[in-house]
């Protein structure tokens, strides 16, 4: 098991070194940042004192070198928009965007679990066939029009929730969070259905067939021939045996939950770090963007790990064959 | 006479399908006494496991028991509702199927999964059931119990798996096992062992047992009576030894002139010429008579009813007096 851990871990190493060649190599082709950080009548002298001081003169290897060596400390180099650190800004930033990501995953999981479970129980009810036609819509509507769609109801036509922002906000030593005041509760309703609704969708299609397919295995007749409770059998043996794959792509999707929240962000004007990198990227602020890809690289790469050793804990199965294969 | 465990008469079985009804159980009647076992044999399709399953009434949905009348010790069940039914599943009867290694569930511990079983039916502390469960794998020749029960599924072997899986099936003391194929799945020398297992629980506790195989020579080492079954009808029931020695309908002396001796005689062994109709497309009369050798007018118009002969009884024109002559 440890081993089995440990091996894992390596590989992410392995793909955050190549993540951060990708992102390193930015700063070599996305134009000259020198450009976008002075004015049209800089000097050429002046150009060239600033770009030794950012050390953009020096070797490939050794800026490359020190990138990841900073990196690794979490020094992602100062803002050519904002002349702060870059480390600052996410850290800032980050609370909002996990706030927001945790609970549209929640909401995706329990409504996408229930409901999922709900229309292959009954599958042929009303209600699962309208549970199935919401699904379509939820997977092929984008995302930015649902916010929308949502803001135009809620908050220009009825009123009852704020377009935009994440409402009043606590500090809890670095971490601000807006889930202990109620203006901050109402912000992150809208957002994180909005953010949640194509996982929910995903999640729900996914436990239904899943589901579906785990009722007509022979455990199952077997436990009805048994005189189980249909409520045992249901929740207690397929349900279980559900979850195993709804845990794999729940966790892989955390990760691109985050990724999706910039669109999220950007409806809503949420200040996470979603709208940090859309502003960065209009504005050619690469050490931002650059950072923004080593976070959400170095989220995924923790939620596969995280996954790969929830997976073994779920299913017996595979904590034999991690032992007897290491 | 005493009460049969298990009485089933005139039982229909019908699936519903987009090309009109089918009719998988076409009358089947047959009993089984306390203690007693009953192989029922016939080729695939015939409808052995979905007589089966109506008996523990786990048929699923297109099927629906059409016609006829099942009775446990004189109560009947085919027509009671889920809930009872459910409450007589697994307590009073038994099921084993046919293959072991998907039988079980394989997240939950195999002793998690007996105490489920048995604390479902039976009013039993965690711990008395859990005593109970390594009474049982004891019981069903399960070596060093007590640490087996903490198993997976997966750390047993296909016979052990069988073997937990007759301990689940008889954990409420049934009065009746149904075993579906319980060793088509498992190795020839583990076979025998299941086969023995089953057959001294049934005289241990007393407890019928309906064996359903394609086996003959599973059937002939271990059942009392012997049922032939043939696209949905009963073609011959009696006595083990009866109709082993002496099959009367056609498709009975097919069926045990294809099994291989070890006597050492260079015969071919016999082949039952053609293959089982659909049930689609079951023929008129007696539905074996495209493949049968004796056949005669009356095979192709009137459906035999079961004859009584001595202790056997067939279903089969040509032991009726009234079509001697018309046979001759």
């Amino acid at each position: 098991m440890l081993a089995f851990t440990l091996r894992r871990a390596i590989q992410a190493i392995g793909v955050m070194i190549a993540v951060g060649i990708i992102s390193f190599s930015m700063f070599r082709f996305a134009g000259d940042p020198v450009n976008q950080m002075v004015g049209m009548d800089t000097s050429g002298a002046e150009r060239a004192a600033i770009r030794k001081s950012l050390g953009l003169d020096d070797p490939f290897i050794v800026q490359f070198g020190r990138y990841v060596g900073n990196a690794a400390q979490f020094k992602f180099g100062v803002s050519y928009q904002f002349r702060l650190p870059v480390s600052d800004l996410l850290m800032e930033r980050m609370p909002a965007t996990l706030e927001l990501a945790i609970c549209a995953t929640i909401f995706a999981m329990i409504s996408g679990i229930l409901m999922g479970v709900y229309s292959a129980l009954r599958r042929d009810s009303w209600l699962a066939h309208i549970f199935q036609a919401v699904s379509l819509i939820g997977i092929s509507l984008p995302t930015f029009l649902i916010g929308i769609l949502m803001i135009y109801l809620f908050s220009v036509t009825l009123g009852w929730l704020p377009s935009f922002g994440r409402g009043d906000v606590v500090h809890i030593g670095w971490w601000t969070t807006g889930l202990l005041t109620l203006s901050g509760l109402k912000a992150l309703i809208m957002p994180s259905i909005t953010l949640g609704l194509f996982q929910m969708t995903l999640i729900m299609r996914l436990v239904r067939a899943e589901m579906l397919e785990v009722l007509r295995t022979d455990y199952i007749r077997f436990a009805r021939a048994r005189g189980l409770t249909t409520r045992a059998i249901h929740f207690g043996h397929a349900l279980r045996n559900t979850l195993v794959p709804v845990i794999t792509v729940a966790g892989l999707q955390f990760g691109s939950v985050i990724a999706f929240a910039i669109i999220t962000e950007t409806v809503f004007q949420w200040p996470g770090m979603g709208l940090l990198f859309v502003q960065a990227v209009q504005n050619v602020d690469i050490p931002i963007m650059a950072a923004y890809l080593m976070m959400v690289s170095l989220i995924f790469v923790t939620i596969n790990l995280v996954v790969d050793i929830l997976y073994t804990i779920v299913d017996p199965r595979l904590r034999s064959t991690v032992s007897r294969a290491h | 006479m005493t009460e049969p465990v298990l009485s089933v008469r005139n039982l229909k079985v019908e699936f519903a399908s987009r090309r009109g009804t089918l009719r998988a159980i076409d009358g089947v009647s047959f009993d089984i006494a306390k203690g007693e076992v009953l192989g029922v044999v016939g080729e695939s399709g015939a409808g052995k496991s979905v007589t089966g399953l109506s008996v523990i009434g786990l048929i699923d949905p297109p099927g629906r028991i059409a016609g006829g009348e099942i009775r446990l010790a004189g109560l009947r069940i085919d027509d009671l509702p889920p809930e009872e039914m459910r409450r007589i599943r697994g307590k009073r009867i038994g099921m084993i199927f046919q293959d072991p290694l998907t039988s079980l569930n394989p997240l939950y511990r195999v002793g998690d999964q007996i105490v489920e079983t048995i604390r479902t039916h039976l009013n039993l502390s965690e711990q008395a059931a859990r005593r109970r469960a390594i009474d049982l794998l004891a019981e069903v020749g399960i070596p060093a119990p007590d640490k087996r029960i903490d198993g997976y599924p997966h750390e047993f072997s296909g016979g052990m798996r069988q073997r937990v899986v007759i301990a689940l099936a008889i954990c409420a003391e049934p009065e009746l096992i149904i075993a579906d194929e319980p060793t088509t799945a498992l190795d020839v020398s583990v076979q025998a062992q299941i086969i023995s297992l089953i057959k001294r629980l049934g005289r241990d506790h007393g407890t019928a047992v309906m064996l359903v195989t394609h086996d003959m020579g599973v059937i002939a080492e271990t059942s009392d009576r012997v049922a032939v079954m043939y696209a949905g009808r009963v073609a011959e029931i009696g006595p083990v030894q009866d109709v082993v020695r002496n099959p009367l309908h056609p498709y009975a002396k097919g069926l045990m002139g294809a099994i291989p001796t070890l006597a050492g005689d260079d015969k071919r062994l016999v082949q039952i010429p053609g293959s089982m109709p659909r049930l689609s497309n079951i023929p008129r009369g007696c539905s074996f008579n495209p493949r049968c050798a004796s056949v005669f007018d009356r095979c192709r118009v009137d459906r035999p009813e079961p004859l009584s002969r001595g202790a056997q009884s067939v279903a089969c024109h040509l032991y009726d007096p009234a079509s001697a002559e018309t046979a001759a």
